[in-house]
């Protein structure tokens, strides 16, 4: 007799290899003299949520924005070593389109950032860009957006008034519909509720809950309950090096390195 | 508003019933093995303990990984509290069963069938009822049938001392051995216990409802 039933949830795949996305190796990243990642070696995987926590100045952003070339708009960043391969391709070499790759991998940032149109054209202004001019074309990617987003019932009926007139969790929304107006792989989120208030914050959570049947989603929170709420894996940096990254179960409920243990229960930080 | 790991503490909620069916099954056998003198039986209700503390170890790891990940307060944090300590009287009671299914191996071993007018049958059709309506009320989120639990767990108590007052009466001393009718006051003092955790049962889900 078997009484045992179906655990809570399918456990995140351990075959690494066969699911990873993104695929970083030694990867070591400074802003000119001062070097922020050390050694980072860690897979993405597809489809699943992946959140980074630590404290304060750990290299959280820096290691996201990597994953796009966000930081080539600094100036004097440098890769000291390693490489990061998305969807098997070295994404730093030197023939890599990064428009291209920034369709691929989305942005979505803690402040929320619509354009001041209206909530139609934050979504279509970058499909016209791309050239895409029918107006039925248009429409349709605008809906599936807003539906992904799950925005679409909230604001069909006032597609033509201004995106800043929405409410902070409805402005974030968009920028996530925005996001998946180019049909991207993977979307990184930088602190996306940290400027929400609770209720928009779960609206969002569930979004992203959502999400994952499509995309894969890299977060960055400063928020541990978050993390563990959202995510399937989770990744700890400190002072730059990834202390510890395994399932979110075990990172929360046993972890192996003391400093993850002292963070996650809030000890420090 | 609902969110998607709402849905574990439904699948907690079920985990749950199903050991406390189990452990009834266990409760519920074990007295009709000795009844039916089915040596058989007894052996079955001896291999359902395994399963019933693994499914108790399963809700245990399924209530500290929910407080790890989901941060619970209010009723979500009572529920998981309740859940702990209803396993727990659950698995006791699946304890209480494989004692019972023991001591029945060694009466009818010893006896053969169990012809004394002892009240066995009456105080286990009460006890699982009881252990019944306790999972029910949890189920059903029922104050009222919870309340009624605890007041019929005196009518367990009561056949468990008037088995007590039979077995060291003079006269049974000459139709059972001394061995069985030790068994037997331990096997009414197990009936009887498994009552006390349905009992507990029904103040645990008192409070998950009420809160205190
Ligand atoms: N644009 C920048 N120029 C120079 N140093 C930076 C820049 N952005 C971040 N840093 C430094 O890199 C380190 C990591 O920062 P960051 O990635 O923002 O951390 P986190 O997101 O974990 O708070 C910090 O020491 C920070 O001061
Ligand atoms: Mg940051």
């Amino acid at each position: 007799m078997n009484l045992a039933i179906q655990p809570e949830r399918p456990k995140p795949n351990s075959a690494s290899k066969a699911k990873a996305i993104i695929e970083t190796r030694d990867f070591s990243f400074a802003y000119g003299p001062t070097q922020a990642l050390f050694d980072i070696s860690m897979d993405i995987h597809k489809k699943e949520v992946t959140a980074l926590i630590g404290p304060s100045g750990c290299g959280k952003s820096t290691f996201l924005r990597c994953f796009n070339r966000m930081n080539d708009l600094i100036d004097n960043t440098r890769i000291l070593s390693g490489q990061i391969k998305i969807s098997g391709i070295d994404i730093y070499k030197r023939d890599v389109d990064v428009i291209e790759l920034r369709k691929h991998v989305g942005m979505v940032f803690q402040k929320s950032n619509p354009f001041p149109k209206s909530i139609y054209d934050n979504i279509a202004y970058g499909l016209r860009i791309q050239g895409i001019k029918r107006k039925s074309e248009l429409d349709e990617v605008v809906e599936r957006c807003l539906r992904g987003a799950a925005l679409w019932d909230e604001v069909k009926d006032r597609l033509g008034d201004s995106a800043l007139g929405m409410s902070g969790g409805q402005q974030q929304r968009l920028c996530i519909a925005r996001a998946l107006a180019v049909k991207p792989k993977i979307i990184l989120m930088d602190e996306p509720c940290s400027a929400l208030d609770p209720v928009a914050t779960a609206k969002v959570e569930e979004l992203i809950h959502g999400l994952k049947t499509d995309y894969t989603i890299v977060i960055v929170t400063h928020n541990m309950q978050q993390a563990a709420r959202l995510s399937d894996r989770t990744a700890f940096f400190y002072l730059g090096k990834l202390i510890e990254y395994g399932p979110t179960e075990q990172i929360f409920m046993n972890p192996e390195n003391p400093k993850t243990e002292a963070y996650v229960s809030g000890r420090f930080g | 508003m609902q969110r998607y790991f709402h849905d574990e503490l439904q699948e907690l909620r079920n985990k749950l019933t199903l050991l406390g069916e189990k452990s009834n099954d266990a409760a519920r056998l074990s007295v009709e093995s000795l009844l039916e003198g089915d040596l058989e039986m007894v052996d079955r209700v001896l291999a359902l303990d395994d399963a019933i503390d693994e499914l108790e170890k399963e809700i245990g790891h399924a209530c500290m990984r929910y407080i790890s990940l989901r941060s619970p307060v209010s009723t979500d944090a009572r529920l998981i509290l309740v859940a702990l300590k209803a396993s727990h009287d659950f698995e006791r009671v699946g304890d209480e069963a494989h004692t019972i299914a023991r001591k029945a191996r060694d009466i009818l071993i010893r006896e053969g069938r169990l012809s004394e007018p002892l009240k066995f049958k009456e105080m286990s059709r009460l006890s699982s009822n009881l252990l019944n309506d306790a999972i029910t009320c949890f189920v059903e989120e029922d104050i009222e049938k919870a309340e009624a639990v605890i007041k019929m767990d005196q009518e367990i108590d009561a056949l468990n001392k008037h088995h007590y007052e039979i077995l060291t009466a003079e006269t049974m001393q000459k139709q059972l051995s001394d061995a069985s009718r030790f068994d037997a006051v331990l096997i009414s003092k197990s009936i009887e216990r498994i009552g006390d955790h349905a009992k507990n049962l029904a103040k645990e889900v008192i409070y998950l409802l009420k809160g205190n």
